[in-house]
This record gives C-alpha cells, structure tokens and sequence, in this order.
C-alpha cells in the first residue's frame, strides 16, 4: 500500500527515527522560496497518541486557531493575532499524537484562488517556481508537494484544497460539510466552509480524515458520527461501481485552438479507460449548462455575502491592531481600511451590495435558488451514479504573469466546477493523474453525500490503475 | 383631544443556566468579564450552539401570550458594527420569531383590554458599555444572555394602559418561571414608539429607546405626549426621531433623527441548522404553563368569593397563589384558607424576610394544623404559636402538637373527672355558687384548666362544670 504516513510510521516503531527528528528533519527541508509557511515552530512539541500519525509531522493551515500560536489568516488585520483557544481539528491531532510543523500561507482570509494573495507574499509551486500552487490552502499544499511533511490540513469553500493539490500532483480531500468540525476555523463562507487535508496518497488521506472526523458539540453542523473506518475501506471492491462526467464540457474538439486543454481532456479520456479496467463504469452525461454557467457567479454571490458578515468581528476593537480616530466609528474604519486588502474590500463590497434589502432577493436568494437546482440535480444523478468523475481543472498551474479569460466555458466551468462540492457538501477528492507540459494534471471524484468512504475507497482503486509517480519519472 | 398612539418593544432576559449560543453562565455579577468564552468574545473561528432551554423559555413566552409557534427554530443575523457587538452581528430572529400575533388581557379600574402581541422572538444580549471621558470599557458578562423581545401593536392608548401592561407582562414572565424581570438589574428594558393623531391616519412616530424602570416608562410618555401636542399646537410637525428619556429631568431629548431605517442585511444563520418542532415537544412546553393570574383572580373572586383586596394579594405572586390552591385541595374552603395565608404565612414571610421554602411550613402541614382548629382541637391561638415556632425549629408542627400535649381534651369522661376533683377541692366555693354566685363556675374552668396546662377544651368544661356543680 503507497502510504507516506505508513512509512514513517514503519522507522518509527523499528526505532530507526523519532519524532523530533522528522520534526527536524521537516524543518530543514523547508525552501523558503516556495514560502509555504507564516510560522514554523521552533519547539517539537508531542502528546502521546497511540494512533498511525503518532510523532508524524504536519502543518496547519494559517486560518486554524492554535491556542498560543500566531494565527494570522495572512492578513493586516490579523498581523499580531495569538488564539486564546484551539480548533476542533488540531486538538484532535495534537490528541493523536502528530506533531505540528508550522501554519501556512495562504490567501488572504482565504478568499482567492491562486495562493498569491497572502500579506507574506506568493506562494511557489515547487514543480516550478515560476509557477503558483493556487489557493487559497497554497501553504499547505506546497508543504506536501514539496516533501516537507506527509499531510497538512487545510480549508476548501470552492475549490481551495482541490485545486491546490491538483497543481501540486498531490491528493487532497475534502470530506461531506459538516464531517469535519469547523470550530476554530475562521469563517470565511459559513454554508460552503470545509475543513480537509493535503497528502501524498489517498490511503494517508483516508488515515488522517479518520482521526479529525466526528461529531463535535462546538459545531451544530457536524454530522453525528459514522463509525466507519475509512482506512480499513480502501480495498473494497469497486466492480460494478458506476461514475459519470459532464459531456460537452469535456469533449477535446470544443477547444481546438487550446493545446494544453487538448492534451488534458485527451488524458482524460485515457484516464477514464484506466478507470473502466476497474470494472467501474464511466457514463458521458448532459448536465444543463446554464447551471454549469452559473456555478462561479452562484459562489460569489453566496460567498462574498457570508465572508462580509462573517469578518465583521475584525474591527480592531477586540483584537487586531487599533484603528486611530475620534470615535468608534472612525476606529473601526480605519482598521479596517487599513487592515484588508484591495481585493478582500472588494469582495466586501459586493457581499454588503448582495445582502442590501433591495438586493437580496434578486442577487442573495436568487443565488440561493441556483444553488438548490445544482445540487438537486446531482442528487438525481447520484441516484444511479456514485460519483463524479472530472478533470480537477482546465489547465496546468498557471504562471504568476498568466491571466485567464473568466468569462470563457473553459473558465466558467472547467476551472470552477469544483464548487458544486462545496454547493452540496458531498466528498470531493482530487488525485494526480498524470503530466502534461512538465507539470501535473488531476482527476477529481466526487460522491454522495456522507458518503466519504466510498468516495476514498473509489480515488484509491484508481490511484492504483494510474500509477502516477511512474508517470512523473 | 389627539388620538394618542403607542406601541411597545420589551426586552426581557431569560434565566437559564448558559447563555444563548456559548456554555458560559447566564449569571448576575457585578465582577466585569468572568462570564465568558470564545464565543461571547466573537473570536475567529468560533461557532454558536443553541441553549434548548431558551428556545423552550421563548416558546413558553410566546404560548402565555397566545401567540402562534413557528414550525422550526430558525435564526437570523443582524448585521451592524458597534463596540459592544463583538461579532459585528446579532443572532435574532426575523424569519421565524418564537411567537406571532398573540394578545395579553389588561385589567384596567373601569375596562379590560387586550394587548396584541405583534411577534415575540429570541435573540442575543449584547455585551455592555461603561463610559468614562476618555475611554469606555466593555463588559461582556452580558455578551449572549438570552434575551426575549415582545413587540406590540400599536394599540396603547395611554401611560396608565402601557404601564398596566408591563406589570402584567412581567408578571406572566414570573409566573411562567422563563425570568426574574428584575429591571433593577437590567433585565426588562423597554422602548416606546409613541404618536399622536386627530385623524385615522398614524402620526409621526417617535421612538424612545432602553427606557429601565416602569415609572420612567409613564413620566415619558406623559412627557411626550404633552411636549407632541405642544407641538402640534403650534401648527408645527412632529419629527420622526429616536429621543431619550432623562430620568433626572423626567424630559426627553432627541438623540437622532431617522431619515431611512438602517439596513441590517438581515439573512438566515448558516451555523445553525433549523430545529424542526414537533407537536409532542410544543404540547410538553405548553403543560409546563401555570394559570395565569387574570384566570386566577376571576376564579378566586367570582367562585370563591374572596374580596378584590384579598384575590389581588394571593394572584400576586404565584407560589402563595399556588399554595393557596394546595389547601383548597386538601379540603380546606377557601375563605379559611385565605385568611390563614393572608395572616400567618405572608406575615411571616415579610418578617423573616425568606420564600416559602425558607419557611418550612408546607400547605399540607398548614392544613392538618387549620382542620385541628376546625375540629376544636386546638385553640387558634396555640395553632398560630404552634406553627411560628414550627418555622423556627423547623419541625413538623403537628409533631409539637403531639409532644406538647396541646390537642385539646374534650374527651367527656376525663373532663368529668377533673372537673369532680377541682369541685371536691373547694367545697367553699361550691357553697357560693348554691348561694346564687353562678360567676364562679369561670373559677373551676381555671382550676381544669391548671391541670390540664390549657388543654382542656374551654367551652366542653364550662358545660360540664355546669351540669356537675348542680349535682352537688
């Protein structure tokens, strides 16, 4: 079985290292070009734990709150920001034994896609500095990708592990809303957050979610506890299994002046033949494409809305860097006009325009509604599907000077179907699946709702067909 | 005469033993600060998770009102930045408020009336702010308190009704047990919109806001109404405007003028999942809801006769209504009842400055001691001292009946007896009484009376007395 976290876990117990060591050892392999971290620690710091990721090494995402450890978000606003309380998540790893690395960059708040939006800079794509890593988990992503520790956690509300892991070759999962609790996550869009993990394999996926799944009486979201091992799930048969992917929006002849696309969507074909080696079959489906053309507007819409009132804490009043001024008011302006970025405002704005009473019937609800008709559409699917089989994006990680068309189909819905996901809160994982022009492509599978070992046990049957490191030599 | 116009917004905190949304306590300090978590302090990260007990203290609110239940808890955000809201929103309630188009019955000296309730909803208490001149400090002890809000129709007429109103809602939160509705510690608050009208149409509304003691709610609108129709007096208009009421100069002062109501971006809180309400769960909350005091008072004058005075005296607070209502079940009538509660136990209640738990004396121990005396057992006098020194010794008075041997005897055969032997004793004075003294027949009952230490029975004796000194 490929398992990082199952190799370390053989030196450890054959005592041929420790935990500090691979603390150390992390440490040192740390590139600072790639800028993958905002803080690393400088103290190995264990609990014991008898569990598979006991004195395994990680990182942590810079929006998960760790009592005592700067927290920043990668914002202003949050410069100098140490939590008074620990997430659901890192206590449970740190229960479990595992022991943190640093927290990672990201973009900002994470809210952006492209892990260059962070107040400490880009984050680079180890495959090819000139290249970004995507976001806004970039950190997290890049600390696997790079070596540097066999799984980090990170937070996904449209694409923003998937997405990462796909331009970074690595597997990253984002479980069922509400499997994961969000407590200690700072909010960016209540209804579509996901808390997830970056790996170097699915099987390390399956044995970390294991660990930071479960109810949690901080959370009213999470999911009342599945008993389900989803490690021990891997090796079921997958013969018979049934996967779907979106016709038109896949078919190579409908982007013949675009010859990275072609060759992805024809990897995708051939990766889709991999799959039917399985026994599982693949099926083209019609999927309304005024929908599909409506998934990133929809998730603006929703997102920006949520992340304005969500962030409205950071005021400067209560912690963060105090605004100057004569009265409240013009503290809390000045914090804030200080403390966010161009870009953050501008999502603020619009989310502050989409919830104006005049508005919010025709923009917040409307969007509402889009989000409803996507994910009934899936489910209807789901009733003879298992899941969804798609490239996880259009394109191999861009150059930091690329710009893309976004209101081209290519971008609109190669790049953005990822949300649907986070629309319906169904599992969604993304495993490399092959290189075209010297980097990796993915493949994204996404299944039933609280379905999330099925959806492991699936990318783990294919992750074996596609042999992707033989792939990458 | 100008139509006078008012409506109400109360406020009323809920006692429970957390806050709304987090597990710190929902307690009364004066120490700043020591009643909070994360989540009262809006930390990044930090989630809300519903108390049950004032969703069900809200729902119960709402039931004593009349007013008609949602079908799912459901919680909106109100969005708007200030100091002493450390989320930078409120969780309130818009879409579907705990209670909707209910009433309450006011008695007023001549009328009754009822109040319609416009929406009843549960919502978050904001932290609190003390100013001093060069800084203000935040106390967020009250930050989440669970607060319940009632809006009215505007369908008051006057101080003296809006007033009434308040007494009686107050009361209706005491007695349901959902609040202590101590406006001295801030937990009942109140705004009124108020106008004033000589046609159909409203008048030009205006708002006063976090008005704390009932008193100051009457000054104010007194005030109000005499400054809008000077006002209007003058030819001139009334502007639509947030004023507020100075409780030293009992006059009002406007604070600012309400061109557009704020917008509060208001939307449905995505952390919490919506609560379905199932019958059997509203249908548990509703059982839990006493009678009310009008429903008592009317029963209490009208069936059991009691006076005006009296009723109002026993509705007032609902644990002496229910121990009034005890004896009555234990088959004492009413009016005995009444007196008894009236007399020893609220007297003794405002002597000892205790509840009726501190009192010991429960209403069954209370009216085995009232059927004695019914009885002729004991005298109401050793009754009453009976039970003071009951409450002292915290035992069981008819324990002290028993060991003090103060049943009364009127076993004929013993006073008998008694009465031959003090007869024998003094033969002098029997003489007397066959010489036309017949007085001295109150003597030998104070001879009885000598060897029974008082507990023969006064009027037994003296008939037997009366039938033996003629055989002699």
């Amino acid at each position: 079985m490929k398992s990082e976290i199952l190799r370390l876990r053989k030196l450890l117990d054959e005592n041929k290292t420790t935990g500090e060591e691979l603390f150390k050892q992390a440490i040192a392999k740390n590139d600072k070009e790639i800028n993958a971290f905002v803080t690393i620690l400088d103290k190995y710091m264990h609990r014991g734990g008898k569990t598979l990721i006991d004195n395994i090494p990680y990182a942590l995402k810079d929006n998960i709150s760790t009592r005592g450890i700067l927290t920043t978000a990668c914002s202003n606003i949050l410069k100098d920001y140490i939590p008074v309380y620990d997430a659901t998540v890192y206590k449970k790893l740190k229960e479990a034994g595992a022991v943190l690395v640093g927290k990672t960059s990201m973009d900002e708040l994470a809210m952006g896609g492209t892990g260059t939006t962070g107040n400490n800079g880009v984050v680079r794509n180890p495959w090819n500095k000139k290249r970004l890593i995507g976001g806004s988990s970039a950190g997290s992503a890049a600390s696997v990708a790079m070596n540097l520790v066999p799984f980090s956690i990170g937070s996904d509300t449209g694409d923003s592990i998937r997405k990462p892991a796909a331009y970074g070759g690595i597997v990253g999962f984002k479980p069922t809303y509400g499997r994961i609790s969000r407590y200690g996550l700072f909010a960016f869009a209540s209804s579509l957050d996901h808390v997830g993990c970056f790996t170097k394999y699915v099987a390390d996926a399956a044995i970390v979610t294991d660990i930071i799944k479960g109810y949690d009486p901080h959370d009213m979201t999470s999911l009342k506890d599945d008993d389900e091992c989803y490690f021990d799930m891997l090796n079921n048969s997958v013969k018979g299994k049934k996967l779907f992917y979106f016709k038109d929006i896949c078919d190579p002849k409908n982007y013949e002046d675009d010859d990275e696309l072609v060759e992805i969507l024809t990897k995708f074909k051939e990766t889709i033949e991999k799959v039917k080696s399985l026994g599982i079959e693949v099926e083209e489906v019609e999927f309304p494409k005024e929908l599909l053309l409506a998934l990133y507007p929809t998730y603006m819409t929703i997102s920006c809305a949520e992340a304005t009132s969500n962030n409205s804490n950071l005021t400067g009043i209560q912690f963060g860097p105090r605004g100057e001024g004569t009265s409240v008011e013009e503290i809390m302006f000045d914090a804030r006009t200080k403390g966010f970025s161009e870009l953050i405002k501008r999502r603020f704005i619009l989310g502050s325009y989409i919830l104006q009473k005049e508005n919010q019937e025709k923009l917040f609800k409307n969007a509402q509604r889009v989000r409803r008709l996507v994910v009934s559409k899936m489910e209807e699917l789901f009733e003879k599907y298992d899941g969804l089989i798609m490239p996880s994006s259009g394109s191999i990680a861009p150059l930091f000077e690329d710009s893309s068309d976004k209101l081209s189909d290519k971008y609109l819905i190669l790049e953005n179907h990822l949300v649907i996901g986070n629309f319906g809160g169904f599992p969604s994982i993304s495993i490399p699946s092959g290189i075209v022009n010297k980097m990796p492509i993915s493949i994204n599978i996404t299944g039933r709702a609280k379905e999330d070992g099925l959806v492991l046990n699936l990318a783990y049957k294919i992750e074996e067909v596609l042999d992707f490191e033989k792939v990458g030599e | 005469m100008r139509k006078v116009v008012i409506g109400l917004e109360v406020h009323c905190e809920l006692k429970t033993v957390t806050k709304n949304f987090s597990a710190s306590k929902n307690e009364y300090t004066s120490i700043p600060n020591i009643h909070v978590t994360p989540v009262d302090l809006g930390l990044p990260g930090i989630l809300p998770v519903v108390n049950m007990e004032a969703v069900k203290k809200a729902l119960k609110t709402a039931m004593a009102l009349n007013c008609t239940n949602p079908d799912e808890v459901l919680f909106d955000r109100k969005n708007y930045y200030y100091p002493d809201l450390p989320k930078g929103y409120q969780i309130t309630q818009v879409t579907k408020p705990m209670g909707k188009n209910g009433y309450l019955k006011i008695v007023m000296p001549d009328y009754e009336k009822d109040i319609l309730i416009h929406q009843l909803h549960l919502e978050e208490d904001t932290a609190s702010l003390d100013h001093y001149p060069a800084y203000s400090l935040i106390d967020y002890n009250r930050s989440g308190i669970p607060l319940i809000e009632i809006v009215t129709e505007p369908c008051i007429s006057n101080a003296l009704e809006a007033v009434k109103f308040l007494e009686t809602l107050r009361d209706v939160f005491i007695y349901c047990e959902v609040s202590e509705a101590d406006s001295k510690k801030g937990q009942m608050r109140c705004d009124v919109n108020i106008s004033l009208t000589d046609s159909d149409k409203l008048g030009t509304k205006v708002e006063m806001k976090n008005i704390n003691s009932f008193s100051s709610v009457k000054a104010a609108i007194e005030y109000e109404i005499k400054r809008q129709n000077e006002v209007l007096d003058k030819g001139e208009k009334v502007i639509q405007e947030t004023r507020r009421f100075d409780e030293e100069t009992m006059k009002t002062y406007s604070m600012r003028e309400k061109v557009d109501a704020v917008d509060y971006k208001y939307f449905i809180e995505p952390n919490m999942p919506p609560v379905k309400l199932t019958k059997e769960f509203l249908d548990d909350i509703r059982k839990e809801i006493p009678r009310l005091q009008y429903e008592r008072y009317h029963q209490y004058t009208n069936e059991y006769e009691l006076s005006e005075y009296d009723s109002n005296v026993l509705v007032k607070d609902k644990d002496i209504a229910d121990y009034f209502e005890e004896l009555i079940s234990y088959d004492i009538k009413p009016k005995e009842a009444c007196s008894w509660v009236t007399t020893v136990i609220l007297g003794s209640l405002n002597k000892l400055n205790t509840d009726l738990e501190g009192l010991f004396i429960t209403s069954k121990m209370l009216s085995e001691v009232i059927k004695l005396t019914l009885d002729n057992k004991i005298s109401v006098g050793n009754a009453k001292k009976v039970l003071y020194r009951a409450m002292d010794e915290k035992v069981d008075p008819i324990e002290i009946i028993e060991k003090e041997h103060l049943r009364q005897i009127d076993d004929e055969s013993v006073l008998v007896k008694l009465v031959n032997e003090a007869l024998d004793e003094h033969e002098d004075i029997v003489l007397q009484f066959k010489e036309g003294k017949e007085y001295v027949t109150n003597y030998f009952v104070g001879q009885v009376m000598k060897k029974t230490k008082g507990q023969a029975s006064p009027v037994k004796t003296l008939e037997i007395i009366k039938e033996e000194i003629k055989k002699r």
